[in-house]
């Protein structure tokens, strides 16, 4: 973990669904700055830390810290700090790029939102389509948009749930970029992906959940890109995805 | 940051007409099946005046129930199928307020369907049916039918079978309002005196508060579980 403060905390955190344990007792630190890969096979919890974090469900039993907010009881402070990429668009596709952003800015109570819509357009380059429907728009277009609408309210923490599912090379080299100029802006990632070689490239702490369970976490420089693959095998008894 | 109730849930409101103008899918449904109902019914049924008198409110009402839950299905499914309930959720607004500015996209949709089978009804059926009275007890039915329906469509919209699920559960709970609204418009048809069935329009208001009041109170436990 970096030496920046504590941002993000669970405690002895467990998730649940009837008598299927996901998440067991986890710990985990997050300080702010940081890009955490966490990793795992599919239903190892993955996901289901990341819904916990956003306040999208409810934990079955431990603590949840974010920014020294508690959740779910300080949930609407926590969200207010948190923006949300998803494998889907979280987007309304029967309304333009510019609708969308002004719809989430009306939520998020940003007042005069028109200047941050533009720059942040721009920024994802999608200025110039700003009037078009989303549902013109292509895979990689429609993420970058959603980028665009988790950045609108300049959160601190920004959770990405498999962002390059179904994007081309070239739309994952856009993404690349706009994942590391946000950590850049001083955005704390934490990213879901079965792109082990990506993960070990871009962010800068891995961290493997196998069964509800840390199972690896370090520096994404600990290792080298092949030892970690082997690692992640052995781990979790799969082989991790190119 | 923090968004007051109402600005989050006519901003929510104005979103579903913004998009529902542009793609016409949800009044062109409902209007579609409702158009086709009515027609239907009144092949189906060649009445004399005394039975069609009996007859024409429980049509309306059928045919408004139906169309409803069709537009509701395909509200609450706009909202999953690109996981936009979850950036709702996730914005720093009262989860009542995502409940009240759906509510009233429902209301407003099946309102308009309800408006327009009133002329139409009136003329295949030779009914009175646009009259004062009439429109008000279909906008205290409709208000109940879109309570209960955008509580339910929210629990359903979540199942494999959420097209079939939706009118199955709700139904049977929409059923005072539906007795309701079918009583009343049909004695109100049939001139009865207004002392005869005052009490049901006031039946109508105490089910869309106990409605309106229950399902603002579950809904946050309904969409976080």
């Amino acid at each position: 973990m970096s030496d920046n403060p504590l941002l993000i905390e669970t405690r002895a955190l467990t998730k649940a669904y009837d008598l299927l344990v996901v998440l067991r007792r986890l710990d985990v630190q997050i300080a702010r700055g940081e890009f955490v890969a966490l990793l795992g096979p599919n239903g190892s919890g993955k996901s289901t830390l990341l819904r916990l974090l956003a306040g999208l469900t409810r934990p079955t039993s431990g603590k949840i810290l974010v920014g020294g907010w508690e959740l779910p009881n300080e949930a609407a402070a926590v969200r207010a700090q948190i923006g949300l990429v998803s494998h889907k668009s979280l987007l309304y596709e029967n309304l333009t790029a510019r609708e969308n952003l002004r719809f989430f800015a009306r939520l998020y109570n940003l007042k005069s939102p028109d200047d941050r819509i533009d720059t942040l357009l721009r920024q994802v380059g999608l200025y110039k389509r700003g009037d078009s429907l989303v549902r013109t728009f292509s895979r990689g277009m429609q993420q970058r948009l959603s980028i665009a609408r988790a950045l609108l309210h300049e959160p601190d923490v920004l959770l990405f749930d498999e962002p390059y599912t179904g994007l081309d090379v070239d739309a994952s080299g856009t993404l690349d970029d706009l994942l590391l100029q946000a950590q850049t802006d001083g955005h704390t990632i934490i990213m879901t992906t079965h792109d082990l070689d990506r993960a070990a490239r871009i962010a800068s702490r891995i961290l493997i959940i196998n069964r509800g369970a840390v199972g690896y976490d370090a520096p994404a420089s600990a290792l080298p890109a092949s030892e970690l693959t082997a690692h992640y095998t052995q781990l979790t008894g799969m082989t991790a995805s190119a | 940051m923090n968004t007051s109730f109402w600005q989050a849930a006519l901003s929510i409101t104005r979103k579903d007409l913004r998009a529902e103008l542009r793609s016409r899918e949800l009044v062109n449904t409902m209007g579609l099946f409702a158009l086709l109902s009515v027609l239907v019914f009144s092949f189906a049924l060649e009445l004399d005046r005394v039975a069609r008198q009996e007859a024409v409110s429980g049509v309306l009402w059928v045919t408004v129930v139906f169309a409803s839950i069709l537009g509701l299905n395909r509200s609450m499914a706009m909202e999953r199928e690109q996981g936009s309930l979850d950036a709702l959720l996730m914005a720093p607004i009262s989860r009542t307020a995502i409940f009240a500015g759906k509510l009233i996209g429902n209301f407003l949709f099946t309102l308009i369907v309800g408006l327009v089978l009133l002329p139409l009804m009136a003329m295949l059926y030779n009914m009175p049916l646009v009259q004062p009275w009439i429109v008000v007890v279909l906008l205290l039915g409709i208000i109940g039918f879109a309570t209960v329906g955008t509580l339910l469509a929210t629990m359903t919209v979540q199942t494999r079978a959420r097209e079939s699920l939706l009118p199955i559960v709700m139904l049977p709970l929409a059923l005072p309002v539906l007795l309701a609204a079918v009583n009343a418009s049909t004695a109100i048809l049939n001139n009865a005196p207004q002392d005869d069935w005052i009490a049901w329009p006031q039946i109508l208001v105490v089910a869309d508060v106990v409605y309106l009041t229950l399902c603002f109170l579950l809904f946050e436990y309904v969409i976080e579980s």
